[in-house]
């Protein structure tokens, strides 16, 4: 996983709330067997005008102008600033791996779908919850600015930034050095073998039934 | 010191370790598996050489993808090549592993969270993952249910653990007496639209009251089921003698003195009279109408005697998003719901799809007719064994002399993976959970409601009290 340093990028906004991940990637695409290749497909119902599916090319596929992803700069986005919720419903990591391949890097918005908040961290994306009104202020300065908003930010230091304007964030400290180091979980888990493995042992004196095979 | 709450105790039941950097490992009992979130967690193992942990965990099903129609002929009957690859996927990834599979011509193949339960492999006091969101379903049954991601689905089947935080409890208490044509669906429906679909985000639910124990195992699944739209990723429901009833006798449950030995255990799986939440929601259901969403999210919803509210009356002031609904939904702020026409009907889903709903229906439309401007009304059975004991019950004659079409189990129109999908502009009444713009088929119109209230509107054509029928 590539470790999460300091990201410096364009802001795409989606203030609305509660963008589900259905809407990420629809089901179409569910259909692949990889953990790659999504980039393409990110938002398709909204980005496309004409349908897609997995064996369709989408180079010749006729693109929604309107659609804020197809517009330069936010062709090259990175960071996504979005409103509250945002995330929510199936638990599809598809939807996360889309965001990655499209490029984003760093999501902020006031909440997010449980699920996906923990997928985004396995998959070295930074989620930060702000306040509804930080994230108003920077919705804001996006809409105001002439080319398109860059933000830094800065895991190390927990902050977002804007030239002078800081806003400080909060991350789980145990979170945010897998991310700085880009750690593969199960590994990191497989160090307490022995402690599973001794769980299992009385789990399996006190609750035997739970240890039956088969009928 | 305070009680326990129910969470509590099988969150610590089930308690590895706390690391020094605050994660917590919490052992897994069970994990499900199926074809759409699972091939590349099984690609992780193989490149870093890993085996699954413990074997006898993990049962694997197809079902999102698979079509509803031509099961007998087994995977050539799948006419998607891609669909039909990932199935078969599944079937290589579990003979390649070892991991037990339910496959497509088996009796007991069905949507994952249908067949858990009825299997017994759901089992009380058990945690339970699969990756798949309503997993928060398997709740009913006292266990401690979770959906994951798939990064997550590599690391339970390598460590037989998931890395977790503790989530905090909340209680839903339904007050009152449930009034007739009122069930399970409506009272998720109205939680729903009580604290909205965040509300619940890093909480545990638990739902308590005369009720609930009033409700039988399978309706407590249709609650806990749509947790997940209430924000929380798990629903539970105190285990009591209606929960020992059902577990009793499933195939893989205990029998004999293992079966004594687990319920005297079982008989703990409840929240301590002592024990405080963190929220308590109480929703009085005496006066309760049938629920139906009119918008693309489920918090959009109304009694089917109401209006949808004015864009004054937006859910947190937030009028753009209730207007794009309204847009995509072809509907008006301020419009009633009943007396709209729709063009399919779908009866199905891990909400709703277990024999109960299906008896219910029975009972609804036995001897009447989908009326003629409805252009497709299909019932999928939630799994193969609800499917068979419908057709021994005489159910399935009766949908099918009513005009609805009987099809095999998995999850069809819920997500319209497979060829069951809604087009652009057609309205659904839809006993699934989502109503995603999308969700059903791009450009379609979902409406969510129970099973009784999708086969009025089936009948009738259009958005009907399902109360005025049972008069
Ligand atoms: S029936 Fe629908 S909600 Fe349930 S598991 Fe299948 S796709 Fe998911």
């Amino acid at each position: 996983m590539k470790p999460f340093t300091t990201v410096k990028g364009i802001v795409v906004p989606f203030p609305r709330a509660n963008i589900d991940t259905d809407a990420m990637l629809p089901k179409n695409y569910l259909k692949k067997l990889e953990k790659f290749g999504y980039g393409d497909f990110l938002f398709d119902d909204e980005r496309y005008l004409t349908p897609g599916d997995v064996d369709i090319d989408p180079s010749t596929r006729k693109k929604n102008p309107s659609f804020i992803l197809n517009q330069t700069p936010y062709t090259h986005a990175e960071i996504v600033v979005a409103g509250a919720n945002f995330g929510c419903g199936s638990s599809r990591e598809h939807a996360v791996w889309a965001l990655r391949d499209f490029g984003i890097r760093a999501i902020i918005a006031p909440s997010f779908g449980d699920i996906f908040w923990q997928n985004c961290f396995n998959n070295g994306l930074l989620p930060i919850t702000l306040s509804d009104t930080e994230v108003k202020q920077i919705l804001a300065i996006e809409s105001r600015s002439v080319q398109s908003l860059q933000l830094t930010i800065d895991l190390e230091a927990q902050t977002v930034s804007s030239g002078e304007q800081v806003w400080p964030f909060h991350i789980d400290a145990n979170k945010k050095a897998a991310l700085l180091a880009g750690l593969d979980s199960i590994g990191e888990t497989l160090r307490e073998k022995d402690a599973i493995l001794q769980f299992e042992q009385q789990r399996r004196q006190q609750r035997p039934w739970l240890f039956q095979s088969g009928d | 010191m305070a009680g326990a709450t129910l969470y509590d105790k099988l969150w610590h039941e089930h308690l590895v370790t706390t690391l020094d950097d605050g994660t917590s490992l919490l052992y897994i009992d069970r994990q499900l598996l199926h074809e759409i979130t699972s091939p590349q967690a099984f690609d992780g193992l193989r490149q870093f050489g890993r085996k699954p942990w413990r074997l006898d965990a993990n049962l694997a099903v197809p079902d999102h993808a698979v079509p509803t129609r031509f099961r007998e002929h087994g995977l050539i009957g799948i006419e998607d090549a891609i669909a039909r690859k990932q199935v078969k996927t599944l079937a290589d990834n579990c003979a390649e592993f070892g991991v037990e599979l339910f496959d497509l011509t088996d009796a007991r193949q069905g949507i994952v969270h249908v067949i858990g339960p009825e299997q017994g492999l759901t089992l009380p006091g058990m945690t339970i993952v699969c990756g798949d969101s309503h997993t928060s379903t398997h709740g009913a049954l006292a266990t401690l249910a979770m959906g994951i991601g798939t990064s997550e689905v590599e690391h339970v089947l390598a460590t037989q653990t998931l890395r977790t935080q503790k989530l905090k409890n909340m209680r839903v208490t339904f007050d009152g007496k449930l009034p007739p044509g009122i069930g399970a669906k409506d009272l998720i429906l109205a939680l729903i639209e009580k604290i909205g679909t965040a509300g619940g985000r890093g909480y545990a639910i638990e739902y308590a009251g005369d009720v609930v124990r009033s409700l039988s195992v399978e309706a407590r699944m249709t609650l806990c089921n749509m947790t997940i739209e209430a924000g929380a990723r798990a629903g539970l429901v105190a285990f009591d003698e209606v929960t020992a009833a059902y577990v009793r006798g499933r195939p893989r449950a205990p029998r004999g003195e293992a079966l004594a030995q687990a319920e005297d255990y079982w008989q703990t799986l409840h929240s301590d009279s002592d024990a405080t939440f963190d929220t308590e929601i109480h929703i009085d259901v005496a006066n309760l109408a049938p629920q139906v969403t009119w918008g693309t999210s489920p918090e959009m919803v109304i009694g089917v005697d109401g209006q949808i509210p004015s864009l004054a009356n937006a859910r947190d002031a937030d009028t753009s998003s209730m207007q794009r609904a309204l847009n995509y939904m072809g509907l008006a702020a301020g419009q009633p719901l009943l007396g709209l026409a729709i063009d399919k009907v779908f009866i199905g889903s891990c909400t709703n799809a277990r024999i109960e709903d299906l008896r219910a229906v029975a009972d609804l439309v036995e001897g009447e007719r989908v009326a003629a401007n409805v252009q497709q009304a299909i019932i999928v059975p939630g799994s193969g064994l609800v499917k068979a004991q419908a057709e021994a019950e005489g159910l399935a004659a009766i949908f099918i002399a009513a005009g609805f079409e009987w099809r095999d189990s998995g999850c069809s129109m819920c997500l319209g993976m497979n060829d069951d999908k809604l087009g652009e502009f057609e309205r659904c009444a839809a006993t699934s959970n989502r109503n995603f713009e999308g969700r059903q088929g791009k450009g379609g119109r979902t409406h969510l409601m129970s099973p009784i209230m999708a086969a009025a509107a089936a009948i009738h054509g259009h958005i009907t009290d399902v109360r005025e029928l049972l008069k």
